[in-house]
């Protein structure tokens, strides 16, 4: 289990507005993600826990060894630390075939450990007939096996990741995720990884940190985030929501439900606790929880009357379009049977309606 | 009229012992200078490469200086080897060591800052020394544009003449290096050895330059 306290902090200069890090959080056994735009501290995060970045203050905890403890003054150098640390362009040595480059991390073992772990590792991870290439000569799939394989070799107490889904075409992607749920299933290390694609996050996370500008926001399991952000903040960052301005016209705890204006129109809502009627909210749901068909006559109750601007043909759905900034997401099939439509009505289930 | 060979054979066991002691010194400065910060950085820095901007005369006077009889590291090397240092063939190995020196120092730092960060850090992270991550990592992965410097820097002490003739004078078959035995025989008049070392100087220093380019090309 990784536990840590940590603050970091760099005063705003003449050619940057500063920036301070400052986390507290627990990873235990299987893959937790750690998300976030770009800038807000990920992978200074993961630096910090493997010892290339000093943190001004707090504690990292590795199960029982202390990495870092700013009041102790320790501060372990990453030799020292256990941690594995896939990079993001995989840092695989080039002078080096792949075979050498699992030996060379298979130093610290014992003699006779030593050939059997490189053999072990190199046919998990089908490296056989790669094993005697250099880094240049191997695919990109390769490449990403042996890094994480030469990560693992010395048995560490943490694999660290750094974004390692970017930049790889489909196919690659979906072979590392692959890899991973392997690793996940066959090693009990803990797995930290940096993303800031939410697909990634879905695939392979059980728990989730969201970060923003060096502050953790929200963390539990995928899922939940996506069902419940806490703040508009996550939701943006989320980038997989509807978000409209409406007002709370009534709020009635005992059927739990809400009535909600939003543009002229008043629609349906579940009660939201904590906040008051006349309170100016935004609501967010998420666009294939919406449902569109064509406008016949009077919308009916929960639906709004909207004119579609454009359909975004996606390989899995429709994305419907409309004013004010509002996406459906509709299946293929379903949009065939409509699709010269001009005129819809929007379906707002009342149940998935959150107010930030 | 038989060419007397001696310079080239001094130049060439000059520039080797220079060039070996170049390169030792030079990678370690250059390893200090890379990956560590310290106060008067800069100044070390200048220091190592002030004799590439110095006349040659004015550092062959500090060495006279630094080094002569009176001086006290002149006088502990007479203690020591029992006989001086200047006016030998050592004195101008050492003229010749720091031309090469400031060479190494600036190619090879700059080999050293531009192996992938990533590939060091991963090395630490697999446990690795400091130690072992220099020879077995940095080290391989910049060994290309560090030889070519190295080539360079023996060229360079090859041809070294101001301070190696202020330092160890020009004593035909003992401190007469090529460099100064060309100089002496075109003004001794004698245009035939002159040109005849000058022809095979160049023809050394353009292979080794050829070499020095396939290196830093490949």
């Amino acid at each position: 289990m990784i536990q840590a306290r940590i603050r970091k902090t760099f005063p705003p200069r003449k050619d940057s507005t500063g920036f301070s890090l400052d986390v507290d959080f627990r990873a235990t056994a299987g893959i937790t993600v750690l998300f976030g735009p770009s800038g807000a501290g990920k992978t200074m995060l993961l630096d910090s826990i493997a010892g290339f970045v000093h943190p001004d203050e707090g504690r990292i905890l590795l199960d029982d060894a202390i990495l870092f403890d700013g009041a102790a003054r320790v501060h372990l150098s990453p030799q020292a630390r256990n941690c594995g640390y896939v990079f993001q362009r995989y840092a695989l040595f080039p002078h080096m075939t792949l075979r050498e480059n699992l030996v060379f991390a298979a130093e610290r073992q014992p003699r006779l450990e030593r050939h059997r772990r490189v053999n072990e590792m190199i046919e998990r991870f089908r490296l056989t007939e790669a094993a005697g290439r250099r880094p240049h000569e191997l695919s990109g799939g390769q490449r990403q096996r042996c890094s994480i394989a030469r990560a693992l070799i010395g048995g560490p107490k943490l694999l660290l990741l750094d974004e390692p889904g970017q930049g790889l075409d489909a196919p690659l992607r979906a072979e590392f995720y692959e890899t991973l749920r392997q690793v996940r299933a066959d090693f009990q290390t803990p797995v930290l990884m940096v993303t800031h694609d939410l697909d990634e996050c879905f695939e392979l996370g059980e728990e989730m940190i969201v970060l923003r500008e060096g502050r953790i926001v929200q963390s539990g399991a995928p899922a939940e985030i996506l069902d419940n952000p806490a703040s508009l903040d996550v939701a943006r960052l989320l980038g997989a929501f509807n978000l409209l301005a409406g007002e709370i016209r009534t709020l009635d705890p005992g059927r739990n439900s809400s009535r909600l204006r939003v543009g002229e129109y008043e629609i349906d809502g579940p009660y939201f606790p904590g906040r008051l009627k006349g309170d100016r909210v935004t609501i967010c749901v998420r666009p294939e929880q919406l449902t569109a068909s064509a406008r016949n006559g009077r919308p009916g109750p929960n639906q709004i009357p909207a004119t579609l601007e454009r359909a975004v043909e996606k390989p899995q759905y429709v994305r419907l379009e409309f004013p004010g900034g509002i996406a459906v997401d509709l299946s293929r099939a379903e949009y065939q049977r409509q699709r010269e439509t001009r005129e819809w009505v929007i379906q707002f289930p009342a149940g998935c309606l959150r107010a930030l | 009229m038989p060419i007397d060979w001696f310079p080239l054979w001094l130049s060439l066991r000059v520039a080797s012992i220079s060039t070996v002691a170049a390169l030792g010194a030079g990678l370690w400065i250059a390893y200090i200078l890379a990956n560590r910060d310290f106060r008067g950085k800069s100044a070390v820095d200048a220091a190592v490469t002030l004799p590439l901007v110095l006349p040659p005369t004015v550092l062959g006077y500090y060495l006279l200086v630094l080094l002569g009889r009176s001086s006290l590291l002149g006088k502990l090397w007479e203690k020591i080897f029992g006989s001086p240092l200047v006016f030998t063939w050592k004195a101008a190995v050492v003229a010749a060591l720091l031309y090469s020196l400031p060479l190494l120092v600036k190619s090879s730092r700059a080999a050293l800052e531009s192996v992938d960060r990533s590939c060091e850090r991963a090395a630490r992270t697999l446990g690795a020394s400091e130690w072992k991550l220099f020879w077995r990592v940095t080290l391989p992965m910049a060994q290309r544009s560090i030889l070519a410097a190295t080539a360079l820097a023996f060229a360079r002490s090859l041809g070294e003449f101001g301070a190696t003739l202020m330092i160890a004078g020009n004593f035909p078959g003992r401190t007469q290096t090529m460099a100064v035995a060309i100089y002496d025989a075109q003004e001794s008049g004698n245009s035939t050895l002159a040109l005849t070392l000058v022809l095979v100087i160049s023809a050394i220093a353009l292979a080794i330059m050829t070499i020095a380019s396939r290196l830093e090309n490949r």
